[in-house]
């Protein structure tokens, strides 16, 4: 059943600018732009600030208060919150023993991670803070190297129910790119230099610490009590 | 021919997808449907690979063969046929599961894998259709 010359030669032709059309509309989809950038070179406003000292999460009657430097892209911090973070919570923070404090704290070597720290942000406008928090860093691995983490963001707010086109448009406005910017700074005053790291009692500890480990250093961190 | 045709419709819709994937495409233009909340959800991934680059790299190898069961010296029920025929079968039975995942464990449908399933389907037909034709030739 051998079809004929100018028959297969009409076919190499139709597959030929069917494979072009699909080539040309693929370029285009990937070369459109995405934009949303979050400036570093943002100058701190101190609207960016006010009334703002990190993300808090447990009892404003808590002994001990934990601050958290940690950067999203990062996978010690990964690590930490999928790994150990869920039994802190379980066991410090419910418990009403420990509030926490998340500071972001976005290093230059990861260029994702101040829009996903924007995106938290954002979330935050919508009530979904830690939700997006923990959202972000479960699906670390699907956007910390996308050219359009944005985008991957944006998708991963519209399945934990939030507005997209609120979303979207806080993400394009950058403008908790000052507090960003602030977290890192304070951060940097502090001491610190690398994530993530906790201070606590008035002392950092660096690296990715285990939920025992943070037990025994908020134990003694914790005020005599009296008699 | 039909076969090769379809495997190449096939191969954009699954690139497509793919890309949306990785992050190199914004956004799915998916008017109806729930094409993000499918290609987000866990069951996007099948054995720890994305299902868009499974798609990817079976229609371009349904592709490949489709295009050496035209070659002469391929006539008749040679096995670049007999591939094709076993491949989009075992394609077919996926795309049902895919399917299955999408109605009943994910709760939405996303129109590109309406489109691919329907893609898959049709090329199985075909592929089916081509080599009885072309054993009862040779025979």
């Amino acid at each position: 059943m051998a079809a004929s010359p100018s028959g297969v030669n009409r076919f190499y032709l139709l597959l030929g600018a069917i494979a072009l059309a699909g080539i040309a509309a693929l370029v285009y989809q990937v070369r459109k732009p995405k934009g949303v950038s979050i400036p570093a070179n943002v100058t701190v406003l101190a609207a960016d600030t006010a009334g703002f000292r990190g993300y808090v999460v447990g009892s404003d009657s808590a002994a001990v208060e934990v601050s958290e430097y940690a950067d999203y892209q990062c996978p010690a911090c990964q690590s930490f919150e999928t790994i150990q973070f869920p039994a802190v919570r379980e066991q410090l923070i419910v418990t009403g023993k420990v509030r926490w404090r998340y500071r972001d704290f976005p290093l230059d070597m990861h260029p994702n991670s101040r829009v996903a720290a924007h995106s938290a942000a954002c979330a935050a406008d919508q009530g979904k803070y830690w939700e997006m928090h923990a959202a972000i860093y479960d699906r670390q691995m699907e956007w910390a190297d996308s050219r359009n983490a944005a985008s991957l963001l944006s998708q991963l707010a519209g399945t934990l129910g939030m507005d997209r086109d609120a979303f979207d448009a806080c993400m394009s406005s950058a403008k908790y790119a000052g507090r960003i910017q602030a977290s890192l700074q304070e951060g940097t005053q502090l001491g610190v230099g690398s994530t993530p790291t906790f201070l606590i009692g008035g002392r950092l500890y660096a690296g990715a610490m285990s939920s025992d480990s943070l037990r025994a250093v908020i134990a003694r961190a914790q005020p005599p009590r009296t008699p | 021919m039909g076969v090769a045709l379809l495997s190449l419709v096939g191969l954009f819709i699954a690139l497509y997808l793919y890309l949306y994937k990785i992050g190199q495409i914004g956004t799915l233009v998916c008017g109806t449907g729930s094409c993000e909340t499918v290609q987000l959800s866990p069951q996007s991934r099948f054995l720890g690979v994305d299902v868009a680059l499974i798609g990817v790299v079976g229609y371009a190898v349904l592709l490949l063969l489709s295009l050496l069961s035209l070659q002469p010296r391929f006539a008749g029920p040679a096995w670049p046929s007999r591939l094709l025929a076993l491949l989009s079968g075992i394609a077919v039975l996926f795309t049902v599961y895919l399917t299955g995942l999408e109605l009943f464990v994910i709760h939405a449908i996303c129109r590109y894998c309406v489109a691919s399933a329907a893609v898959i389907v049709l090329l199985f037909v075909l592929a089916v259709r081509d080599l009885r034709r072309s054993a009862a030739l040779a025979a």
